[in-house]
């Protein structure tokens, strides 16, 4: 038999059975419509996450006292703990070239009011790059001065959401608010920039980093943020702080580098793994509209015994009946897949529409499988009741009307 | 044509085995018309599907044509059928899904002939049958009579040497049975060699040949002269 009548033959079967045939395709077109939407969310997450590092600046690396590795060698008797890091050691950092602009961060917690207003809100003690290495709009007034990083002024700005808090429709700048024990002059309001990893730039006080310093009564900082030159330069620029500061710490490398690529491309690795997973579980129902597929044609062959018994007689051989059943029972897994593929890639659409946030595309590599994982399954649960079609006896089967 | 020696066939029901053929002699020679009569479980049916080759014999040998077909493998068996025999049944066994034309193509699909000259050949069935304008209908849509019409010419597209036929006008009136016997024997008188079971005794005598079963054995095997 020719193979282009073997597929017009179980074409024919799939369209002439139209309600059995239209539930299997649902069936198929669910399950390769989970595994498009399910793997699209964990691809649209992993690209919503990995975004928003992206956000928190270009080229950033952060400098974290104390080391995230250790080595072998005599146990710390001496009870060695990092040093801290310092403002001297921030600073010393911008003697590189590779660096652009450096923010110490310093970061407590304190009462801030205004008049009978208070509000515990995180104290950043920074300088004045720290808005250009944050990329913070402001919305009113300017941001910390740049002057020496060394000079407690008292002067702050505060975030959108504490300056609607203390303050309400009435302009902040200029007024005086009291932080912790001390009053500073406000002179800027952050504009609204919604949360960003970890910490909320709406409910917040910048002061200067000096001014930080003093108010929590210490010396050492939270953490350095650096701004490479440029996207090739942040190998060196990680290198070069290593450098200074080892330079600085008589020669102990005790501080923890983090470039940006580094948190994006761990956070990569956990958002593919969870699409992997999810798409797995997807393919599990893929499975069960396998079995479904076999069933159904186990059915078509208990009804259609009559017509197998027919084409026996006109001389087809088992393996003719095999390829054709088998045929059919692939037909419509294709084309359910194909149905199911169009299926997710609206259903993604949709969600699309309504989150635009999320946006969520699968990716081709789950497109794919998961359409050729249906043809596959098609015909291996096709072959159970294809060989139970070809192992009829033609006289029983056509001895029924 | 047909050589049928010592052919037996055992069914085993229960614990009891039932000789649904029993020792059967039989030669049929090419073009000849015969009818097979007898009463119910008299071997009839047995004895045309086994010279159908849809059903092996528990022992005895079947020459068809000077070739001993008694030990070919299921392929060789359908390939034979597909070339050398016509099925006609009682209930037609048409499919119901596909049309006339394509169910009389069938069998010339199965056996891989190339599809323009299948048209061809389903054209020309089609018009000598006088079922040229019901080509695109399916079989629900069509009479007893005409379903039966569809069925001889998918048996015959093929052009097969041996038409075999069970109670072909088992299930239809007397107009469009005699229809179908008609093309029948106007098959025969082409050459076909036409074997037929069938109930009905004027048909049985219209047959130049009459043989009666009973029990799984020939009972009586007469010439008739008159037809």
């Amino acid at each position: 038999m020719r193979i282009g009548d073997v597929f017009a033959y179980a074409y024919g079967g799939v369209v002439g059975y139209r309600l059995r045939s239209l539930l299997m395709l649902f069936a198929m077109a669910v399950g390769v419509a989970s595994v498009v939407v399910l793997t699209g969310l964990g691809e649209g997450a992993r690209r919503y996450v990995t975004g928003e590092f992206a956000s928190l600046g270009t080229h950033l690396l952060i400098v974290l006292p104390g080391r995230n590795e250790t080595t072998g060698g005599a146990p710390p008797l001496l009870g060695e703990t990092p040093r801290d890091l310092t403002l001297d050691d921030a600073l010393a950092l911008q003697r590189s070239a590779a660096i652009r602009r450096i923010a110490p961060v310093t970061v407590g917690s304190a009462p801030v009011s205004f008049e009978q207003r208070e509000r515990e809100v995180i104290t950043i003690g920074t300088t004045a790059d720290f808005l250009h290495v944050r990329q913070l709009k402001i919305l009113s007034g300017r941001f910390l001065p740049q002057t020496d990083p060394r000079r407690a002024a008292s002067i702050c700005v505060l975030g959108g959401k504490l300056k609607r808090e203390l303050f309400g429709n009435r302009s902040a700048v200029g007024n005086w608010v009291r932080v912790g024990d001390r009053r500073f002059r406000v002179v800027g309001v952050l504009a609204s920039e919604g949360r960003a990893i970890g910490i909320d730039l709406e409910d917040m006080v910048v002061i200067p980093v000096a001014s930080a310093q003093a108010l929590f009564d210490t010396p050492s900082l939270f953490r350095i943020l650096v701004e490479a030159r440029s996207q090739s330069l942040i190998p060196r620029a990680k290198q070069q702080i290593s450098e200074i500061i080892r330079a600085r710490h008589e020669g102990e490398d005790d501080v923890t580098v983090i470039t940006q690529d580094a948190v994006i491309s761990t956070f990569n690795k956990i958002f593919t793994a969870l699409t992997m997973t999810v798409g797995g579980i997807a393919a599990i129902s893929l499975a069960v509209a396998g079995i479904l597929i076999m069933n159904v044609m186990l059915v078509a062959v208990s009804q259609r015994t009559a017509e197998i018994g027919v084409i026996k007689a006109l001389g087809a051989t088992r393996g003719t009946i095999l390829a054709l059943f088998v045929t059919e029972a692939g037909v419509m897994a294709a084309v359910g897949a194909v149905l199911g593929l169009a299926l997710g890639y609206a259903v993604s659409a949709t969600v699309g529409q309504v989150y635009p946030v999320l946006s969520i595309t699968a990716p081709l590599w789950a497109s794919a499988s998961a359409l050729c994982l249906a043809i596959v399954l098609g015909l291996v649960f096709g072959v159970l009741p294809a060989r139970r079609a070809a192992a009829l006896d033609p006289i029983a089967a056509l001895a029924r009307r | 044509m047909i050589t049928l020696s010592g052919a037996t066939r055992d069914f085993v029901v229960g614990e009891q085995t039932v000789h649904a053929l029993n020792d059967v002699n039989l030669e049929v020679d090419a073009g000849e018309y015969i009818a097979i009569v007898g009463p119910s479980g008299s071997g009839k049916s047995t004895l045309l599907n086994a010279i159908g080759l849809l059903d092996r014999l528990s022992k005895g040998t079947y020459r068809l044509e000077d070739h001993d077909v008694t030990g070919l493998s299921n392929d060789e068996l359908a390939q034979i059928r597909r070339e050398k025999i016509g099925f006609v049944f009682q209930f037609f066994h048409l499919i119901p899904r596909l049309t006339a034309a394509r169910n009389i193509e069938l069998p010339l699909t199965l056996a891989g002939i190339d599809p323009a000259e299948r048209a061809s050949r389903v054209a020309a069935v089609l018009k000598d049958y006088g079922l040229a304008d019901r080509s695109q209908h399916r079989p629900d849509q069509l009479s007893g009579g005409q379903r039966q019409r569809v069925a001889i010419a998918r048996a015959t597209v093929t052009r097969p040497r041996l038409l075999l036929a069970d109670e072909p006008t088992g299930n239809l009136d007397r107009a469009s049975g005699n229809e179908v016997v008609h093309i029948l024997e106007r098959l025969n008188d082409d050459g076909i060699t036409l074997l037929m079971v069938t109930h009905d005794p004027d048909l049985a005598n219209r047959a130049r040949r009459k043989i009666r079963m009973v029990d799984g054995a020939i009972e009586s095997d007469t010439q008739v002269t008159a037809r």
